[in-house]
Order: structure tokens, then C-alpha cells, then sequence
């Protein structure tokens, strides 16, 4: 996929300019903290999205909070575009580098500055992984209930810029219910606090703009989370079913029996085939999907949450049903699912993971038709999401050394990510826009709503200067797209089935 | 379109063009909140009308103008609820005042505030065009959310057409538990149950003859709601008087709410007792509702040290409010970003005009 950033600037330019910023960052950080030679660079041209690749002019790593004010200062003065980066574990190409630009990479701020048992908060750097701030809380009987698949890996200032989400997401919400106070730095190299550590703070609620802003407001450098208690007990009931359709209206069963589960996950066929052999969670391979649906609270509340799930199940035609006998079990049971994507990783030489959010009664048709597109595009694609918030995450599994290949994922993707649209969904729950699904925006957005998110960037980052060309497209990307004014009906293949 | 919304829009056209403002207001409940408005009264309490509403998606989408009471018992008649328990403050609130004020009741602390559960907004801004952010899907971060932003903005961005709200199951069963209990042993006791996994979804510590008393609420199956009330001991309060009790906190009809100037000060939930004055809590400690002559000066600055906010929710008079503002000065940095947001989106300063604060 083909990197679409600015006209390319000659190579004289570009080292007159870096020899220029290098210098000029130098003045502010310690050298060690500043690198430009291809070879330390490299490690950088991508996130976790390695189709979109960069070589960025300068990387910088700062140390403390006033660095990185003297950095975007300095930044802002040079008019260089700044690109800020956590673990890089992104799937949209969200902390791609700007060939004539600077990335700000958060890895040093590694701290978990205060963890308070009695308030059930912590306040941690950007550059915490996610899943460190529940290991840190754990012997308190407290965790972070966001939980993405990456959370080995991935940071709390990465979580943040794409209000990430997981499988505890349904019952316990998204980054954005689980931040209490961001502190960040503005292109201007001013600090602002953003909510607080009351339940609210003053004004415009800027906190609830700023997570999932994807790095395009300000940089975050500390963030208060709510930790919340531990549940007493956890169990998953593994269920098959012999069609797509007939598992997804399971899941819509048990939201209509006033039923909350901690995880609502489904898997189909395509994808246990691809899982079994690398975890061996002793998955059904013959059903055509099966769901994991997680209950947790009090030994009482589980009792009799699992048995209202599995009633709902039964009726609902369920051909197999397993509860999780033992933690251990548990684990298993969810193993799969959480390394599918290493999974599929095996089973092709590259994957597409996409992302895409529908109303939970259409996940069915969806899923249909996403099988028939596997015929039309001669490209297998395996299903493992969020069924309980409709959150897809279709694997489309290519050869990225067969351009063909390439082109035809490429085409597949935007073809799903239209459809979520036209079904009354998102292109993105979770993963974000980044410069991948930026053509997409058009098909999602008119005009004038594009402006409206314009208007909001403008307001915190006048200059345009942080993570530029990303997220939300021109006027003039979108008319090269072919896509102004979308209307409902008037999408893209027109011969696809309306739903 | 309908003639109401082309009137609508006509009337926001009318105001760009001639620069003169409008005062946008549903059911006129939440008058008193910020402000006085200043411009043409825009009613949007004729916008009504429930738009979609799937229980198994768990979204409801009605016209701003809808009140909440149709549609609080419209979820009802599914076992759904609106989980952030709106103050109505009169029979006549809509949905959009709901949602421009963004107050959050008993349940706030437990399951989330207002802006929590808003999931998209149609917008009509001050061009008279409609966007449309967000929408009915629980998970969406195309482009940045616009609609949490409108949640609480007091109207000053633009007028709210049509609002989508997540909503949850009603528990199958609640319970509320009565301590006799000072005002910093109810504090300490709510911050030790708030680390264990308690079905708690409400609290408040009001003052009682020779102390205080603390209520919780516990919501869930009945079997969490029976083991938590083992665990937790106390008195039962039966469950009209609960009702009756929880209501009157989030409607202020308790007598304690008749004092004037009343202040919502925002704090920390284990912050210690403000002696700032009489006080009620709710929130596990997280809203603390005061009413005190101590000079505005002296209220914010005292929130402020705690990591807190002060607004100053219902004046003794204009006059007053006008003086020492309604609500929290912003600092430098977000007071600029507050500027820019109002300018970009509403650059004549047609919208509600000065409600929150007089610069925007
Ligand atoms: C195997 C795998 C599974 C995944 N599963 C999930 C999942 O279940 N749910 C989910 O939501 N996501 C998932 N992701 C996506 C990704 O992990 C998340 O988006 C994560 O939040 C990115 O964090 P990061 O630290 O790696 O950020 P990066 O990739 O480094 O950056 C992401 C964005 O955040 C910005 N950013 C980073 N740090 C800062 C900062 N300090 N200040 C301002 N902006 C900043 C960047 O500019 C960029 O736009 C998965 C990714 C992988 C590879
Ligand atoms: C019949 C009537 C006539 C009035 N005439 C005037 C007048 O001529 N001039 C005047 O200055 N005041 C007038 N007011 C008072 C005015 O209504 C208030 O100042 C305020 O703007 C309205 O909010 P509210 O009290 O009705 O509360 P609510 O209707 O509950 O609204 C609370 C807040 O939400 C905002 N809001 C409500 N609905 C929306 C929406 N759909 N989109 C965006 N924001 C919304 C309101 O502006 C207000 O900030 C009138 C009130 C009534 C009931």
C-alpha cells in the first residue's frame, strides 16, 4: 500500500533540514537522546501496521516532561511535524513517521509514578504498558479493566490516543471510561490538564475529546487511571453453533435477557481452524462459529449469570456448550482467542487485520456477506471479534511479496469497512484511522463533518503540526477518493446486496 | 424535512446572518444552571419524538425535545434504564437539556456519568447545516468524539437535534442500607468498600440528629444483592421509602437543597469533611453538595487545593452570580483551547452566549 504523504522533497533538502533539527534538539536533550542515522531510525518507519512505511528525519527520545516541552517548542519555531510514539503496537499506521518530521518516541516515561490502594487510582507515564498497571495492582485485588489483545506490549499513552478497548470492554467500557486525568503537552509546549481526580472537572468535558484523538491533539506525558476491584470469580461458557446467523442471534438473546457478560467473543470456523493447531484450546472445528461468553462478580452472581447464559444458549440452538470447570480452563478456553492474530500469522505469510464496528444485528448478514467476498477476491479471511458490541475484526489472510495479492487485500478491506458504514456502523472501533482507513473517512463523513473534526484539531493544534496527514482527510483527499457528499445508498458497489 | 427542523434551521440561519443571538432551552428545568441566557428563546420542546430504539442493541435514539420522562418509561416497559439516573428538576426535561447540562445522578459513581453513555449526536451548527457524530454502535473512534464534547457544553457549540444513548438492564434487584454514621467514619467506610468488589450503586451522607447518616444502595441478582447485604450488616430501608429517598437526592426536593447560595463542589471521593458547611454527600464521596456564605473566593480555593472544583449551582441571586461566575475558572491553557473551540464553532456567538462562562 503505498505510503501517501507529502510531495517527496529532494535528498539536499532533507539533509540540510536534519543536520539543522539535529542540531537544534541537541540544544535541548542530551545527545543520546537524539538519532538520524538510517540504521537507528529504521527500528521506527512503522507501528504495527507494517504495510505503511517511513523512514522518519529524526528520532527523538526524551527523558522528562520539560524535554518534550523544549522539543515541541523547538518543533513549533523549525515548523517540523511531530509524530508521537508509544510501543508502536498501533494497527492503523497511527505512529507512522513523517519522512520530514520528527518522532517523539515516549519509551522512557516507564514510571509508575503513584499506585493509591484506598482511591483505587494510579498515576503512571505514557510509556507504562497496559498490562503493567495491573500487574502493579494486583496485590491490592485491583486491576485496569481495559484489556486489548496487545496489553503485553502496548503503553497507557498509546491507549489513550486510540480510547483502546478489549474483550472486559462490554461490561467495564473503553480507555475513555477508565482515564480519570490526562496531562499533556501542546504544540505550543504549554502544559494542560485535562478531567481530574474529582469525578469531573470544569468546562468543556476535553478529556472525553482527547482520548482517541490518535496523537493529533497534544502529547500526552502522565495519565490517572481508575483501577477497579478484582471479581471474586471468573467463568467462560464456550458454545457452538452450526451457523453464523443462528450464534448471532445467541448474542442478541442474551442482551435481551438484561444479561451484561464480562466478555461476549465469537470466533468462526475459519479462524478455529487457524487457532486450534497453535494454542489446541480444544475448540469445536466443526461448528460454524462458537462464542465465548465470560460471567464474573460473586460466586453467586457467576451461579446464576451462567445458568441464565446457558439457558439462552440452549434455546437459542446451541449444538455444544462447555463452562470452564477450573481457571486454568478458563485460561485455555480464551487462549485462543487471544493469540489469533499470532495464529494467523502462521497460517499465511501476512495478515489484514481490520476493524470495524455494527449494530450487533447484523453481524450475521455481515459475516455472510464477507464470506462471499472471499469468493469474489479468491482470499481466504478468518473472524475473531467483540460480538457483544458488534466490533469486527475480519484477518484477511495475503502474501505481501505478490503485489496482486497486496492489491486485492487492500480492496477486500476498504469493501468491508464500507459496508460496516452502509449497515449503520463504523470503519474503526478500536484500532483507529491513522493513515490507513483515512480514505474511508470520506465514505463515513460529509463535508461538512470533516470540517466540524478540522475545526476541533484547529482548536488545539493551530499549526497543524502534530501527526499531520493523518486521521482526518482534505477536501482534496477525499475528491481524489471520488467520495464528497456520501449519502446513504449512493456507497460504492452498488451491486452489493442492500441490507 | 419537516417543518419543524426547517424552522429550526431557519431560525439559526436568521441569527448567523444578523448576529443576533439565541437562547436555546428544552423544558426550561435547568434555567437556574449557569447564566442567564441572552438571546432569542429557541424551544426546542416541540422537537420530539423517540427515533429508534432496539432493546438487544441496548441504544435509544430520540429528538432532543423528548422528555424523559416518555422515554424513562418507555426503557422501563423493556427492564432498561438511562444506568446515569438524569436530575429531571420538573416534569418538562427533554433529553437535550439532559445532555447540554450533563448532570449524572445516584448511580454516577457506580456506572458512569452522562457523557458516559452518549453514543452520537445530530448537530445543528450555527451554518444551520446538520452533522452527525458518533451514532448507535457501542464502539466508534472515526474522527474525533464530537458528541461527549456537546455532552455538559451548556449549548454553546450548537444545537443538539437528535442524541443516541446507550442504555443498560434495570437490576433485578436493589436494596438500600441505612448506618447511623459521622460525616469522616462514612467518607473512610465508603473508600474501604469502594476497593472491594460490592454491588454498591449509590450512597449519601446527609446530616441526622446528633451526626449523620450514611445510605448505600445495592443493585443486582438477588443473590449478590443477599450476600452483600450479609457482609455489609446495617439497617434495611424498606423499598418505597428507598425509592422515595433516592429520588429526593437526585430531584434536590430534600429541604437541605432549599439553601441558598448552594455549591456542587467536586472532589476526590476520599477527600476528608470540607467544613465548608452543611453538607450532603453522594457519589462515594465524589459530590458534595454545600451550602455555605463563605465568600466564592474562598469555596473554590478551598476544592481547588483538594484537586476539586467548585460551581456555584444555585445563586442566592443574578446579581450574585454574575459577579463570581457560576462555574470553576479554567486555567490559561484550557481557558485557550475553550476560546478556540467556541470561536471555530460558533464564531458570530449566536449559541447560548456567555451561560457558561462570559468569554465564550
Ligand atoms: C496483536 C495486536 C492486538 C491488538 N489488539 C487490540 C485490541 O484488542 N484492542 C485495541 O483497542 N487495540 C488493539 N491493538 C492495537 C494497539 O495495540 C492499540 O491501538 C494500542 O493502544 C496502541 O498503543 P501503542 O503504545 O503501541 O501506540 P503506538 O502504536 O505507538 O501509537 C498509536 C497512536 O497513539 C499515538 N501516541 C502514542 N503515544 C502517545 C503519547 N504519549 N501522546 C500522544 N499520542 C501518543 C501515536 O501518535 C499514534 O497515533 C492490537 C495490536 C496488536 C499488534
Ligand atoms: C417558554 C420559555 C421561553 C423562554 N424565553 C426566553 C427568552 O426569550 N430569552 C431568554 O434568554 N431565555 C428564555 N428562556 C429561558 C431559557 O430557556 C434558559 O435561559 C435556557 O437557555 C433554557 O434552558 P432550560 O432551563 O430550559 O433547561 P433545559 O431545557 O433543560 O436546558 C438546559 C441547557 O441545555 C441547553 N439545551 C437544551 N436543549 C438543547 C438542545 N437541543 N441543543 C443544545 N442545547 C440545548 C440549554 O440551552 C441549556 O443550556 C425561556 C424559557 C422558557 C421555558
Amino acid at each position: 500500500m503505498n505510503a501517501p504523504l507529502d510531495a517527496a522533497q529532494d535528498a539536499l533538502t532533507i539533509a540540510r533540514r536534519q543536520a539543522e533539527v539535529v542540531a537544534a534538539l541537541r540544544h535541548v536533550v542530551p545527545e543520546h537522546c537524539v538519532m538520524y542515522r538510517e540504521e537507528e531510525v529504521r527500528p521506527y518507519e512503522c507501528d504495527g501496521l507494517s504495510l505503511f512505511r517511513e523512514l522518519p528525519m529524526v528520532v527523538v527520545l526524551p527523558e522528562t516532561e520539560s524535554q518534550v516541552q523544549e522539543i515541541l517548542r523547538l518543533c513549533k519555531r523549525l515548523q517540523v511535524p511531530v509524530v508521537a510514539r508509544g510501543a508502536g503496537t498501533g494497527l492503523s499506521g497511527g505512529a507512522m513517521p513523517h519522512a520530514g518530521g520528527v518522532l517523539l518516541g515516549m519509551a522512557k516515561f516507564n514510571q509508575i509514578r503513584r499506585l493509591d490502594a484506598r482511591t483505587c487510582t494510579a498515576v503512571v507515564q505514557p510509556g507504562v504498558r497496559n498490562l503493567a498497571i495491573s500487574e502493579a495492582a494486583a496485590p491490592y485485588n485491583l486491576y485496569y479493566a481495559p484489556d486489548p489483545s496487545s496489553q503485553i506490549a502496548c503503553s497507557i499513552g498509546g491507549n489513550v490516543a486510540e480510547n483502546s478497548g478489549g474483550v472486559h470492554c462490554l461490561k467495564y467500557g473503553l480507555t475513555v471510561h477508565n482515564v480519570l486525568r490526562v496531562r499533556m503537552v501542546t504544540m505550543d509546549g504549554d502544559i494542560a490538564e485535562l478531567g481530574s481526580e474529582a469525578l469531573d472537572a470544569p468546562g468543556l468535558d476535553l478529556l472525553a475529546v482527547f482520548i482517541g484523538s490518535e496523537g493529533m491533539l497534544g502529547v500526552v506525558t502522565e495519565v490517572t487511571v481508575k483501577l477497579v476491584p478484582k471479581p471474586a470469580l471468573a467463568q467462560v461458557i464456550m458454545a457452538s453453533f452450526d451457523h453464523v446467523e443462528t450464534a448471532a442471534d445467541a448474542v442478541a438473546g442474551i442482551i435481551a435477557a438484561g444479561i451484561i457478560p464480562a466478555g461476549l467473543e465469537m470466533m468462526d470456523k475459519r479462524a478455529t481452524a487457524i487457532v486450534e493447531p497453535f494454542v489446541q484450546a480444544g475448540y469445536d472445528l466443526d461448528a460454524a462459529a462458537i462464542l465465548l461468553c465470560e460471567s464474573d462478580g460473586t460466586p453467586e452472581t457467576v451461579a446464576a449469570e451462567i445458568a441464565r447464559m446457558t439457558d439462552v444458549f440452549e434455546r437459542s440452538g446451541a449444538t455444544r456448550i462447555q463452562v470452564s470447570a477450573s481457571e486454568a480452563e478458563r485460561l485455555r478456553f480464551w487462549a485462543g482467542r487471544k493469540n489469533a492474530f499470532p495464529a494467523a500469522g502462521r497460517a499465511s505469510p501476512d495478515y489484514y487485520c481490520m476493524d470495524g464496528t455494527i449494530p450487533r444485528r447484523q453481524v450475521g448478514r455481515v459475516l455472510l456477506a464477507i464470506q462471499e467476498m472471499e469468493v469474489r477476491y479468491d482470499m481466504r479471511c478468518a473472524n475473531v471479534f467483540h460480538a457483544g458490541d458488534g466490533n469486527l475484526h475480519p484477518l484477511i489472510l495475503f502474501d505481501a511479496n505478490d503485489p496482486d495479492s497486496v492489491r486485492r487485500a487492500e480492496d477486500f478491506g476498504a469493501e468491508i469497512l464500507e459496508l460496516c458504514v452502509q449497515v449503520g456502523g463504523t470503519v474503526t472501533g478500536e484500532h483507529g484511522v491513522g493513515i490507513e482507513k483515512i480514505n474511508q473517512m470520506c465514505v463515513q463523513f460529509t463535508r461538512e463533518e470533516l470540517d466540524a473534526f478540522h475545526a476541533v484539531k484547529h482548536a488545539f493544534d493551530p499549526g497543524g503540526l502534530l501527526n499531520p496527514n493523518k486521521v482526518i482527510p482534505t477536501l482534496a483527499r477525499c475528491a481524489e477518493y471520488g467520495r464528497m457528499h456520501v449519502h446513504a445508498g449512493e456507497l460504492r458497489f452498488p451491486e452489493l446486496p442492500r441490507f | 424535512m419537516d417543518s419543524l427542523l426547517s424552522d429550526l434551521r431557519a431560525r439559526v440561519i436568521l441569527a448567523q446572518a444578523s448576529g443576533k443571538p439565541v437562547s436555546i432551552h428544552g423544558g426550561g428545568t435547568k434555567d437556574f444552571l449557569g447564566m442567564k441566557g441572552t438571546g432569542t428563546a429557541l424551544d426546542m420542546s416541540q422537537y420530539a419524538g423517540i427515533v429508534s430504539y432496539e432493546p438487544t442493541e441496548l441504544v435509544v435514539t430520540a429528538r432532543a425535545g423528548t422528555t424523559l420522562v416518555e422515554l424513562e418509561s418507555l426503557l422501563a416497559e423493556n427492564g432498561q434504564m438511562l444506568a446515569f439516573e438524569p436530575p429531571h428538576f420538573g416534569p418538562g426535561a427533554t433529553l437535550g437539556g439532559c445532555i447540554a447540562t450533563g448532570l449524572s445522578g445516584p448511580r454516577r459513581a457506580a456506572a458512569g456519568s452522562a457523557r458516559d453513555f452518549v453514543l452520537g449526536v445530530k448537530l445543528l451548527d450555527a451554518h444551520g447545516r446538520m452533522l452527525t457524530f458518533g451514532g448507535e454502535v457501542m464502539k466508534n473512534v472515526a474522527g474525533y468524539d464530537v458528541s461527549r464534547i456537546l455532552t455538559g457544553s451548556l449549548g454553546m457549540l450548537g444545537v443538539m437535534l437528535e442524541v443516541s444513548v446507550k442504555v443498560l438492564p434495570r437490576p433485578e434487584r436493589e436494596l438500600t442500607l441505612r448506618y447511623a454514621m459521622l460525616e469522616a467514619a462514612a467518607i473512610e467506610r465508603l473508600a474501604a468498600w469502594g476497593a472491594q468488589p460490592l454491588p454498591i450503586t449509590a450512597s449519601s451522607w446527609v446530616a441526622a440528629d446528633g451526626g449523620g447518616e450514611l445510605r448505600i444502595r445495592l443493585s443486582g441478582s438477588p443473590s449478590a444483592v443477599d450476600s452483600g447485604r450479609a457482609r455489609l450488616g446495617g439497617d434495611v430501608v424498606p423499598a418505597a421509602e428507598a425509592d422515595a429517598w433516592w429520588q429526593s437526592l437526585r430531584e434536590q426536593t430534600l429541604p437541605f437543597f432549599a439553601a441558598r447560595p448552594l455549591w456542587r463542589v467536586s472532589v476526590p471521593p476520599v477527600t476528608p469533611p470540607l467544613a465548608l458547611g452543611d453538607t450532603v454527600i453522594e457519589w462515594n464521596g465524589g459530590q458534595r453538595w454545600v451550602s455555605t456564605t463563605q465568600p466564592a473566593e474562598a469555596v473554590r480555593s478551598a476544592a481547588a487545593a483538594l484537586g476539586g472544583h467548585a460551581t456555584l449551582f444555585r445563586p442566592e441571586s443574578i446579581d450574585e452570580a454574575r459577579r463570581v461566575g457560576v462555574f470553576h475558572p479554567l486555567d490559561p491553557v484550557v481557558e485557550g483551547i475553550h476560546r478556540r473551540l467556541k470561536s471555530e464553532f460558533d464564531p458570530q456567538g449566536i449559541f447560548n452566549p456567555g451561560r457558561m462562562y462570559s468569554y465564550l
